[in-house]
């Protein structure tokens, strides 16, 4: 059947520059670039470009421009090109449409609608190059008191503290398992988190056992619902243990990884056989209901002898602010919201863009409501989904988050370009994919060094913001709204943040 | 820690290595407390008296250097009997609830009567055998890898949503008693493993992932084997094989290992 | 889940002097030596707001808790309706054994005095109630009249002590109250205001007190929304719009409820840098490490000296990297906070000792005994 649509992108060629060395066919995995022999130059296929950048960046000539194509339906804003397209695609196909990273789509940005605070004369702001400043954090339960018995200079502690995770900087990288990204590019997450004092999520995928001693002490371990790659050691090795029950890019759904992405590597890790589907279902099958999840925490705390912390992901949807006040009765120790923004290596578009809320009203309505309710020490907040700098950091915690989870951003430190094309496994940057022919070409320790890089400037960053406001240790930012203000928003808006309008 | 009173039909063991905990009116937490603790002692044979609904046991078993332990139990057990169990053989003279072997990765649980829902989910290895009838969603994507095949044998029969995503091992369901197969929705979304029927099934009792096959020779010995084991885990029953194995079984298995291959478009 | 309003409170931003002096004989004297010293540090306040607290000043009620409260309202009307709902709480909740108007001078002395009142009371307890202790009980009572029952506010509320403050220089409010001749304390800490913000009203000025605790203040907490938030778990209603009255109700938590000794809420308010934590033998550290996991909302972030005041005893803070001043001195049984040392040489000009606090260490003035907390972890008895 022919297809009915336009190329997304254009190539274009300085014909002046190109000195035919195929290295853009060579970097496209996608098939775009080929030598014409009888003509001795370089033709693309503009239908196949992903625009992920990769041969214009690694034209040694520069003679490539990447651009998206000029040709245009008749504009109509109901009718954008993007819906005429899926349309299209399913039209000729059948099938669902499928699509990678976090949603696209022009919701509001609250990050870029509060402004943050800083001390002028009344307090002095605070120089982080000079003066203490402190981003250590500590996620887990937390009794609301602790007993002590004072004996002359003795002092002992007769409460016992649940198992914590201490971070040096509220960032951790997101739940992204081996499968869905490359081995060196799960690798370098694993490496960064640990030389810079935070924790990688394995995601539902396992750890692949060589791995395990070296870097199971900076990994949070997933427990999906596929229950992929878990057995007791699994979870023993690991700092802390994650039942994932939603994720912000597919809220309520399932999933699944074709067959072509289980190589033999990821096959082992996951311990199911190559080349088979890892399917996910949409619900855990042994939680029903709150009660279950309940067990499933206990079962896991059980597993690991009370000595991880249990932590629950769930998407932030309509009520989850009541669901994870149950959450946090039934027993877990850490709550991870992934909002609307949140990003994945596939999802059905059609959720992606429609299902969930953005993650700064969610961080503001859960701080709320475990507050309310005086549960809020029994447990941390992570956010994910949506975190693009260190000021959204920053303002995460002053709505009440305790982290962030990043993954996009992690990604893009990497590489990524964003392309959204995750699902197809021929991800040019090696990132995203299994094929060892691409995975190959992100190196390791370049990949960790810049992972590394990033968390060490966003946290200086974070610092020098932090002193501004006359503060000189996070957990005298965290819900701490009075350092916020909106702009540009609707009342209902400030009401769920919390937060006076500027100049209120 | 009092020597324990066996049974007669229960082999004797050395009394430094066997131990028995009245578990009336103890906790989940306490009674695995002490699971560990014995398991770390070197205690290899616990005896469990009374119990009534603590969960997970055999759960906190796990050590590095993979210790092994049998734990009967005299009760009802509560949920999660035996998730993530990593080797260890537990034996219940009695019911078991929800969620047995969730997730097990090795060892062996034996129950002397009838076991809830969802009964060896996700489970990766080692055996399971019940000697009565199961709940829903019994063996729910199971799975297997390299040498874990991890195998259920079930006297009676089950209930809905038998080996949904199943992916791996072998389920068996023996339906003694002239028990008849009434389960709908068997295997929906089947993509590995293999059920085996005694007795009949109509092909709308099944998913559509789901291809419905006679015995072949090797499907016969394979069963002749793992029934043989069922078959000598309940003396007390006094089956015979070869009584068994003259009935007629059914072979369930995945038509596809990649069945939603076609539902996405890129 | 109902939409709720976002709160546009105004938090009082303001630079203040403080001061504190304490016979640690217990002997009592008159508070025109302190009333002196805080006018000397006049030019740190701009007279939007002074006060005192005063410790044995009731010896005959010593048994019974001293509310002192204020009736504002714009009319002579609305204070008295205040009155009048005020009275009728308390009969409901406490037999009152005596009260009146506390005296004072001209009205033409300060401006817009609301009408003050005080109260000698005692809990009458029932039902529910009865298994909680007397002090659990005061507290909630005080809350619920500060934030259900308008134009009328429990200012005071702990026993043989009382504060007295209002809008104006701290001498003019110890004037308006007569502080120099109706009242004899062994314990005295005042306040002198400079709010950067106006609206001044009399129920903002310090000191802010619950039960017998009460503080004085200088600086901004920085931390305000987290600490408050940590106390409103805890049923303390933070309402008199400033950062302060956190500081009183997190030594309240942390004192009275939870007993910890105060060279550990220091820990907690003003807690040593990791850094240093992280240097410590393996006990102080699992200690501190503790102190700061559980009771991080409770550190108070920003520039501030606060004097505490509870019975017997008179406690100077500073923040952890010391942003504010305080100057502690002894001269025989007498002990002195204050901001500048200058106000404490002018009542007395030879001292013993002067020194000024490090950082995040607590200074502790008792009866009969005073000690320096250092860097370790002393308890006091």
């Amino acid at each position: 059947m022919k297809s009915f649509l336009f190329p997304e992108f254009q190539v274009f060629r300085d014909e002046n520059l190109c000195d035919q060395c195929r290295g853009c066919e060579r970097q496209c995995a996608f098939g775009t670039h080929r030598y014409d022999e009888t003509q001795d130059r370089m033709i693309s296929d503009d239908f196949k470009c992903a625009g992920c950048q990769r041969c214009v960046i690694f034209c040694p000539k520069g003679a490539i421009t990447i651009r998206p194509t000029p040709s245009s339906y008749r504009p109509n804003a109901n009718w954008s090109r993007e819906k005429i397209e899926d349309l299209k695609r399913q039209a000729e196909t059948g099938g669902v449409i499928l699509t990678g990273c976090g949603n696209d789509k022009p919701f509001r940005i609250y990050w870029d609608h509060i402004v943050l605070n800083a001390s002028q004369v009344t307090n002095p702001s605070i120089d982080p190059l000079r003066e203490p400043m402190e981003l250590r954090t500590f996620l887990g339960s937390k009794p609301d008191f602790i007993d002590l018995k004072v004996d002359g200079d003795h002092v002992d502690i007769d409460t016992r503290i649940g198992p914590n995770l201490m971070i040096e900087a509220p960032i951790l990288f997101s739940a992204m398992s081996y499968g869905a990204i490359s081995y060196n590019a799960f690798n370098a997450l694993a490496r960064a988190a640990c030389s810079s004092g935070t924790f990688f999520n394995t995601g539902e995928g396992g750890l692949p056992r060589e791995m395990r001693e070296e870097f199971g002490r900076c990994a949070i371990v997933q427990v999906a619902s596929g229950r992929f790659g878990i057995d007791a050691e699994y979870l023993n090795c690991a700092a802390a243990v994650e039942i994932k029950v939603g994720q912000g890019a597919k809220p309520g759904i399932g999933g699944h990884l074709p067959g072509e992405k289980v190589s033999q590597s990821v096959a082992s890790t996951r311990m199911i056989p190559a080349g088979a589907d890892a399917i996910s279902p949409a619900p855990h099958h042994d939680i029903y209901s709150i009660e279950d999840l309940s067990m499933l925490i206990h079962a896991l705390k059980e597993a690991t002898n009370y000595e991880k912390p249990i932590s629950v992901k769930i998407a932030a949807v309509h009520n989850f602010a009541a669901i994870a006040s149950g959450i946090v009765r039934a027993g877990a120790d850490i709550i991870a919201i992934d909002g609307l923004r949140g990003g994945t290596g596939a999802a059905p578009k059609a959720i992606r863009d429609n299902v969930g809320i953005p993650i700064e009203l969610a961080i503001s309505s859960l701080d709320r409501r475990l507050r309310d309710e005086g549960i809020r020490n029994r447990c941390s907040i992570i956010a994910a989904g949506g975190t693009r700098c260190s000021a959204d950091v920053i303002k995460a915690i002053a709505l009440g988050a305790d982290a962030v989870y990043i993954g996009t951003a992690a990604l893009v430190a990497m590489g990524c370009n964003l392309c959204q094309k995750c699902y197809t496994g021929k991800c040019n940057w090696g990132i995203c994919t299994q094929d060892p022919r691409l995975s190959g070409r992100l190196n390791t320790d370049i990949a960790a060094m810049r992972l590394s890089n990033l968390l060490a400037a966003w946290s200086h960053e974070i610092k020098e913001m932090l002193g501004g406001m006359g503060i000189n240790a996070l957990e005298s930012l965290r819900g701490n709204r009075d350092h916020l203000r909106g702009v540009g928003l609707y009342e209902w808006e400030l009401d769920v943040l919390g937060i006076k309008g500027a100049g209120e | 820690m009092a020597r324990a009173e066996l049974d007669e039909s229960v082999p004797r063991w050395d009394p430094m290595e066997q131990a028995e905990i009245d578990a009336r009116g103890i906790a989940t937490r306490e009674l695995n407390d002490r699971l560990r603790d014995l398991m770390k002692a070197g205690i290899e044979h616990v005896v469990l008296k009374n119990v009534c609904g603590q969960r997970y046991i055999g759960t906190r078993l796990y050590t590095p250097e993979k210790k092994k332990m049998e734990i009967e139990i005299f009760g009802t057990p509560g949920n999660d009997l035996g998730a993530f169990l990593y080797g260890h053989n537990i034996r219940v003279h009695g019911n078991a609830q929800d969620g047995v072997g969730n997730t097990m990765d090795d060892g062996e649980i034996v129950v002397e009567g009838r076991a809830g829902d969802v009964l060896g989910m996700s489970m990766r290895g080692g055996k399971i055998f019940i000697r009565d009838n199961v709940g829903y969603r019994t063996a729910l994507h199971m799975k297997e890898f390299e040498d874990k095949k991890p195998l259920l044998v079930i006297g009676g029969t089950s209930q809905d949503f038998l080996g949904e995503y199943m992916a791996g091992g072998t389920v068996i369901l023996l339906g003694l008693g002239d028990r008849t197969h009434l389960a709908n929705h068997i295997g929906t979304g089947m993509h590995g493993g293999a059920i085996y029927l005694r007795g009949a099934v109509d092909p709308s009792q099944v998913g559509k992932e789901v291809a419905i096959s006679p015995l072949s020779d090797p499907d016969r010995e394979l069963l002749k084997k793992h029934v043989g084991e069922f078959v000598s885990n309940f003396p007390e029953l006094n089956l015979d094989l070869s009584e068994i194995m003259k009935k007629e079984f059914v072979r369930l298995s995945p038509r596809s290992k990649r069945p939603y291959e076609k539902l996405y478009t890129y | 889940m109902p939409r709720r309003r976002r709160e546009l409170y105004n938090k009082e931003i303001c630079a203040c002097s403080i001061f504190g002096a304490m016979n640690r004989d217990g002997d009592r004297f008159k508070g025109q030596g302190v009333i002196e010293a805080i006018a000397n540090m006049h030019v740190r306040g701009n007279g939007l707001g002074g006060g005192f607290a005063a410790y044995g000043i009731y010896p005959h009620y010593q048994d019974y808790y001293a509310f002192h409260v204020m009736f504002t309202g714009n009319s002579w009307e609305a204070k008295r309706c205040a009155k009048q709902d005020l009275e009728a709480f308390l009969c409901e909740n406490f037999d009152v054994v005596y009260d009146e108007e506390i005296p004072h001078g001209d009205e033409t002395l300060v401006s817009d005095p609301p009408l003050v009142w005080r109260y000698f009371v005692l809990p009458s307890k029932s039902g529910e109630d009865a298994n909680r202790t007397e002090e659990d009980y005061v507290v909630e009572k005080v809350m619920w009249v500060n934030t259900r029952i308008e134009n009328a506010y429990v200012f005071s509320s702990g026993k043989n002590m009382g504060a007295f403050k209002g809008v104006g220089y701290p001498e003019e409010i110890a004037e308006y109250f007569m502080l120099d001749r109706e009242y004899d304390a062994y314990m005295w800490t005042a306040h002198g205001r400079f709010p950067t913000n106006t609206q001044a009203w009399w129920g903002g000025a310090h000191p802010f007190g619950l039960l017998d605790i009460t503080v004085v203040h200088n600086g901004e907490i920085s931390s305000y929304g987290t600490n408050r938030w940590y106390l409103e778990m805890y049923g303390y209603a933070c309402t008199l719009q400033t950062d302060t009255e956190v500081i009183a109700y997190a030594a309240d938590l942390l004192m009275r409820r939870q007993h910890l000794p105060i060279s550990l809420v220091a820990k907690i308010l003003a807690p040593p840098i990791w850094n240093s934590i992280d240097r410590m033998n393996e006990s102080e550290k699992k200690l501190l490490t503790t102190l700061r996991m559980v009771y991080g909302p409770l550190l108070m972030n920003g520039p501030f000296a606060v004097i505490i005041g509870e019975t017997g005893r008179m406690i100077g803070l500073t923040d952890r990297i010391r942003l504010r001043p305080l100057t502690a001195a002894t001269r025989g049984e007498m002990f002195y906070l204050s901001s500048e040392e200058a106000p404490i040489r002018l009542i007395s000009p030879e001292l013993d000792s002067v020194w000024t606090p490090n950082g995040g260490e607590p200074v502790v003035g008792e009866l009969k005994n005073i000690r320096m907390v250092k860097d370790e972890v002393i308890p006091l008895s």
